[in-house]
Parts: C-alpha cells; structure tokens; sequence
C-alpha cells in the first residue's frame, strides 16, 4: 500500500474556537464545522508526514482504536475533505504553500 | 467643473462618503430623496460612482446579482444592473434605470467589498441604539426584525430594520445607520454606536435571552452576514472578521414575545 500525504488547502479559511475548527471554503462561502478526527487530521497535514504515521502518533494515541481500521477510517476522512477542498492528498510529500497573497481589491 | 461634477451627490453610510455624478437631474432629486439623512454636503468623498441613466446592457440577466473580479476591477451585474468598480482607483460606473433599488443593491455591493479589507460586515440584522450602546437583531426573514424595530421604544435610535453596518473601532465594533429598508420602509438614523450585543431572534412563548457558545454565536454570525462576492481573499477576511466580532460582543439568543415588554430587557 503507498503512502497517502495531507496538507492544508492554503486557499480556505479556518479558526479553532471552544475547541472547534471551523473552516469557510474561500471559493463558496461554504463553512465546514471538524469533528475531533477531523481536527486532528487538519492539524497535523503538513503536506510532509505521511497519514500512516498521523495515525500512529496522533489519532491512535487520542483514542482507543486498532492502527489498520484508524488508518483506513482517516484515508476515507482524507479524501472526504479533499472532496471539499480543504485538505490537499498526494502519493508523494506536498510543498506547503503560504495563502494566496492579498491584493487591493 | 463638468456637468457631470455639478450633478453630483454625496452619500455617506458607516463614514464612508460616495459621491454619486449622474447628468440626469430627476435621477438626482430621486437620490437626495431616497438618502434624506445620509447626503453630505461636504466636498470629500472616498468613492467616486458614475451614474449612467440607460437600460441595462445586460447578458443573461439574472434575479440573483452576480459579483465578479478580473484584472483589478469588480464586475456587478443584475437584471437591473450593470456596474464596475475599480478598488484601487475608487471609481465605478453603473449602468441603469432610474430607479433606487439598483443605485441601492450596487451601494450595497461596494461598501461590503470595502468593509471586508476593514475589518467589517454588513448583517442582515435590524439595529438600534439605547442608552448609548448599539444591539443587534439578527435573523432570517420571518425571525422578526421587523417586529421588533416596530416595538421599539422611543427612547430607541432605529439604524436599521434589515440590513446593519458593523466595522471594527478600537477594541470592539461599532454599528452604523444605514438607508437600507426592510419591510418596515423606514430609513434608519444616521447615528452610530459601539455595539453592545448581538442578539439572534427567535419568537416565542416568553421573553429570554440566552448567552450562545462562541462557536456557536460564530456559526449564527456567519449565517447572517452578506456577502455577495465569491472571492478567496476577501471570504477569508469576513471570515475572520467574523471571529473577531464574536470575541469581543456577546452573542444570545433573544427569545420574545412579540409586544414590547420584550424592551424592558434591552438596554
């Protein structure tokens, strides 16, 4: 099995508020409310760690849940975010992007 | 000075002047009437609309207004509309009817886009000032903004019954009076305040208020602010903003009646 690697879509807003992580999709207003996982997941893609070993050290720690069903359970999660723009997924590491820089509009 | 300088009408809302130049004179009176409170007679304006009076020259109109940026310049377009701004020079252009709900919809438009870089919002909330402070009323159609600007006291300076103007003094937020009408057709008072409360409406079987979470305070904000621009940039600005707002005003739920004992826990 390859190497799934996540990272923060640097086009999406996102704030932790009362623990919460919101995140407002910049394209169309959507905004998204993350679930503990979920937050995890968001927190830790740095485009560089692989997902394998977010899980080891981040999700399976957190809970109570066997590796293999935790990393199967986090690809699904990953690729549902990346459906919705806010998380960027690769077989191979992705370079951080900074946000988009601002103009004067 | 040009014809078009003399036909001129300042019109500030929330402290931001604009000058309206039209060269059709009842297009003029219609403003002077339609702003009554808001035209300022100073020569200062920070925006510069051009008013040209003419059908629309409109592709594939549309109810919903469609809000555009390409190569420095916004493109805003509706059925009764067409009109550019251009951010940086802070000009625009419009292009319709003589009417005031499309001079009103473009004027809406703009001072969201500028607001956004400002740190504010416009909310679809109804506003009042008592005793010196600011409240908001938040809500869908229905959630009873009208109901209860029209419960008001008379000790209460109405700014809005539909759409208020926040933007970010100091360390907290500050409500404007605004033109923009709901179902009540009263133009608000052109007075600000610091913003005390946000309160989110809910008709009911007694009057209460209930302080929200912030998260959830956020969630209720950012459902009620308008922003008709998709645009990356200035989302996340709102977005934040939003935050903010949320960290520094408190945010419940206003559960009431609807007659005016409902003012007795207001102020």
């Amino acid at each position: 099995m390859s190497k799934l690697f996540v990272a923060r879509n640097p086009r999406v807003a996102a704030r932790s508020i009362d623990g919460e992580m919101m995140i407002m999709s910049g394209q169309d207003s959507t905004l998204f409310t993350l679930n503990r996982t979920a937050t995890i997941l968001w927190q830790s893609a740095d485009g560089a760690t692989p997902l394998e070993e977010i899980v080891e050290k981040k999700i399976c720690t957190e809970f109570e849940v066997e590796p293999s069903s935790a990393l199967a359970d986090a690809e699904h999660l990953a690729r549902e975010l990346a459906g919705h723009q806010i998380l960027q997924i690769s077989e191979t590491p992705i370079p951080q992007q900074s946000p988009l820089p601002g103009d004067k509009r | 000075m040009s014809e078009i300088e003399r036909l001129g009408v300042i019109i500030e809302i929330g402290d931001m002047p604009v000058r309206v130049n039209t060269t059709d004179l009842d297009f003029l009176k219609l403003l002077q009437d339609r702003y009554n409170g808001y035209v300022n007679t100073s020569e200062h304006a920070d925006i510069e609309l051009d008013v040209e009076i003419a059908t629309p020259d409109v592709d594939d109109p549309q109810d919903e207004v469609r809000v555009r940026y390409d190569s420095g310049r916004w493109s805003l377009c509706r059925w009764d509309f067409r009109a550019e701004w251009e951010p940086v020079e802070r000009r625009g252009w419009i292009q319709q009817t003589s009417n005031p709900y499309s001079i009103d919809a473009v004027l809406r438009i703009i001072h969201s886009l500028v607001l956004a870089r400002q740190g504010g919002f416009l909310l679809h909330s109804a506003s009042a000032i008592r005793n010196g402070k600011a409240f908001l009323f938040a809500g869908v159609s229905e959630a009873g903004k009208t109901t209860i600007s029209r419960l008001a006291p008379p000790d209460a300076r109405l700014l809005t019954d539909e759409i208020s103007y926040v933007r970010g003094r100091g360390d907290g937020f500050v409500a404007f009076g605004t033109p923009f009408t709901g179902e009540l057709a009263k133009v608000g008072e052109n007075v600000s305040a610091p913003i005390a409360e946000l309160y989110l409406l809910a008709k009911g079987s007694e009057n209460r208020i209930d302080r929200l979470a912030p998260a959830e305070a956020t969630r209720a904000l950012l459902a009620n602010v308008l922003f008709f621009a998709k645009d990356e940039e200035l989302v996340r600005a709102v977005f934040h903003s939003a935050f903010e707002f949320v960290s520094r005003v408190p945010v419940s739920r206003l559960t009431f009646v609807p007659d005016d004992r409902v003012w007795e826990l207001i102020g």
